[in-house]
C-alpha cells in the first residue's frame, strides 16, 4: 500500500490513468444524458419528472460514496499516517460537498411540484443537510489551523465522527416515518423501478463515479504540486 | 422538439435540475484545472528561478520533517 | 504493542463507543423523529389540541370539492381507520385517490383541518404502459379468483 502512497509514483500513476477516467466520464454522462432525457419514458404518476431521479439519485449515492471514502482515507492517515490519505481526504471534500449540494436542490426542485413543498423536516432531508455540513464543516476545518497537520488531524476526526451519519441516512426512510420514499435500488428484494428507468440511472451514476475520480485526481495533482511548492519555499527560507 | 423541451408541463424543474448539476460540476473541473495549472506554473517559476535547485532542493527536504510529502 | 497498532485500537474503541451513544440517543428520541402520525395512532395516543401531521392514504372515493371551489375534503385511511380531512388550497399534483398524503392541522369537531397537504409517493417507479399492464392482470388475478375460490 505504501507504494502507492509514494507522491512520485502517484503522479506518474496519476497522469496514466486521467485520459481513461475522464474519456469514461464525457462518454458515460452523454449517453447517461441521452437515456435519461430522451431514450426513457416518463413515470406513470410522476409524469417528467422522474427525469430529475437521474440526477437527482447519482449526487445522494456520491454524496455517501465519497464520503465513506473520505472516512477511510482519514482512518488511515490517523493510524499510519500516509501523507497521500490525508491529501485525498483534503481533495475530495469539495466534489463531495458538491454533489450533496446538487442532491439537495435537485429534491427540492422535485419536491415542488410532486411533494407540495420545497423542504420538509423529515429524518431523510435532515440527515442529509447534516451531511452537507459535515462537508462544509471538515473544508473550514482543515484551513482553520496555522500549522497544516493540525488541520488535517482535526478534520480527519470529524470525518470519523460524522461516517455514523451514514448509515443513519441509508436507513432513515425505514426507521421513521418520512416524507421521503423508502430505496428503490438497493433493497431487499431487488429493485421496484421498471428496467427502463433503471439503466438511465445506473449509467449516470457511472458517469457521475467516473467524474468524481478524474476530479480528485487532478485535485490531488495539484495539492501535490503545492506542498512541493510548500518544501520548496521551506528550505528557501532555511537554506 | 417543443414537446420535448415543455417535459410535460415540468419544463422549469427538470431543466434547472439538469442545469444545476452541469454548473456544479463543470465549475468544480474549471476550478481544479485553474488551480492545477496554477500550482504548476509556480512550481516551473521556483525551480527557474534556482539552476541548481535539484540537489539543494533534495537536501533540505531531507532535513525537513515535510520530506515526505514534499518530494515527487 | 506499536505505536499503530495503538491508535489503531484507539481509533476503533473511539468509532464503537460514538456509534453506541448515537444508537442510544437515536432509540431514545424515536417518538420526536416521527415525521408524522397514521389515523391508528391517533386512536391509541392523546395528542391533544395541537398542530400534527397525518399520514396515510387517500381513501379511494372519498375527494370532493366543495360548492366554494378550493375546499377539498377527503378521508385518509391506514386500511384500519380513517380520518376525515377538510381542506382550503392547492393540491400537489400526486395528490390522487390511493396514494400517500402526509397533512399537517389540527382536529377540529372530529375533522381534521389541514393547513398544508403534501404527497408522499412510494418507491415503485414504471412507465404508464407497464403500470397499465400490472393493473390489468392484477385484475385479471382478482377474477380468475373469484370464479375459482378454492384455489
Amino acid at each position: 500500500m505504501h507504494r502507492f502512497a509514494n507522491p512520485a509514483r502517484f503522479q506518474r500513476l496519476s497522469a496514466a490513468i486521467l485520459p481513461w477516467t475522464a474519456g469514461a466520464t464525457v462518454i458515460l454522462l452523454i449517453v447517461g444524458l441521452y437515456i435519461a432525457l430522451i431514450g426513457s419514458p416518463r413515470d406513470y404518476q410522476q409524469g417528467d419528472t422522474v427525469r430529475i431521479m437521474y440526477i437527482h439519485v447519482p449526487a445522494a449515492w456520491m454524496s455517501l460514496f465519497v464520503y465513506v471514502n473520505m472516512a477511510i482515507a482519514a482512518a488511515c492517515g490517523l493510524v499510519w499516517k500516509h501523507p497521500l490519505a490525508d491529501l485525498f481526504a483534503k481533495a475530495a471534500a469539495p466534489v463531495g460537498a458538491g454533489f450533496t449540494f446538487i442532491c439537495l436542490v435537485t429534491g427540492s426542485l422535485w419536491g415542488a411540484p410532486m411533494w407540495g413543498t420545497w423542504w420538509v423536516w423529515d429524518a431523510r432531508l435532515t440527515s442529509v443537510l447534516i451531511l452537507f455540513f459535515l462537508y462544509l464543516g471538515y473544508m473550514a476545518l482543515v484551513n482553520a489551523f496555522d500549522d497544516p497537520q493540525r488541520g488535517t488531524r482535526a478534520g480527519n476526526v470529524l470525518l470519523l465522527v460524522g461516517i455514523v451519519n451514514v448509515p443513519i441516512i441509508k436507513f432513515s426512510v425505514d426507521w421513521w416515518n418520512t416524507l421521503h420514499q423508502p430505496a428503490s435500488v438497493i433493497r431487499m428484494g431487488g429493485p421496484t423501478i421498471d428496467g427502463s428507468m433503471l439503466v438511465p440511472l445506473l449509467v449516470m451514476a457511472l458517469g457521475f463515479t467516473a467524474y468524481f475520480i478524474t476530479v480528485v485526481l487532478l485535485r490531488l495533482r495539484a495539492e501535490i504540486v503545492q506542498r512541493k511548492i510548500q518544501t520548496m519555499r521551506l528550505t528557501e527560507a532555511q537554506g | 422538439m417543443a414537446e420535448f423541451f415543455a417535459m410535460g408541463g415540468y419544463a422549469a424543474y427538470v431543466w434547472s435540475s439538469y442545469a444545476l448539476a452541469a454548473l456544479v460540476m463543470v465549475g468544480l473541473l474549471v476550478a481544479t484545472l485553474k488551480a492545477l495549472r496554477g500550482a504548476e506554473t509556480t512550481l516551473k517559476a521556483l525551480e527557474g528561478s534556482r539552476p541548481p535547485r535539484r540537489r539543494r532542493a533534495r537536501n533540505g527536504a531531507a532535513a525537513s520533517p515535510a520530506a515526505e510529502v514534499g518530494e515527487g | 504493542m506499536t505505536r499503530k497498532k495503538r491508535r489503531l485500537y484507539m481509533l476503533g474503541l473511539a468509532l464503537l463507543g460514538l456509534g453506541a451513544a448515537t444508537a442510544l440517543t437515536l432509540t431514545a428520541f424515536e417518538d420526536n423523529i416521527v415525521f408524522f402520525f397514521s389515523p391508528t395512532q391517533l386512536q391509541t395516543q392523546d395528542i391533544g389540541d395541537r398542530n400534527f401531521r397525518l399520514g396515510g392514504l387517500v381513501e379511494e372515493g372519498s375527494v370532493s370539492k366543495m360548492p366554494d371551489g378550493v375546499t377539498t375534503r377527503f378521508r385518509v385511511t391506514d386500511t384500519v381507520h380513517t380520518v376525515a380531512v377538510s381542506y382550503r388550497g392547492q393540491l400537489p399534483d400526486l395528490f390522487r385517490e390511493g396514494q400517500g398524503v402526509i397533512t399537517e392541522g389540527r382536529m377540529i369537531n372530529g375533522v381534521f383541518q389541514a393547513r398544508e397537504v403534501l404527497a408522499k409517493h412510494d418507491e415503485n417507479y414504471m412507465p404508464p404502459e407497464v403500470a397499465a399492464a400490472l393493473k390489468e392482470a392484477e385484475h385479471f388475478k382478482a377474477n380468475s379468483k373469484e370464479q375459482k375460490p378454492s384455489s
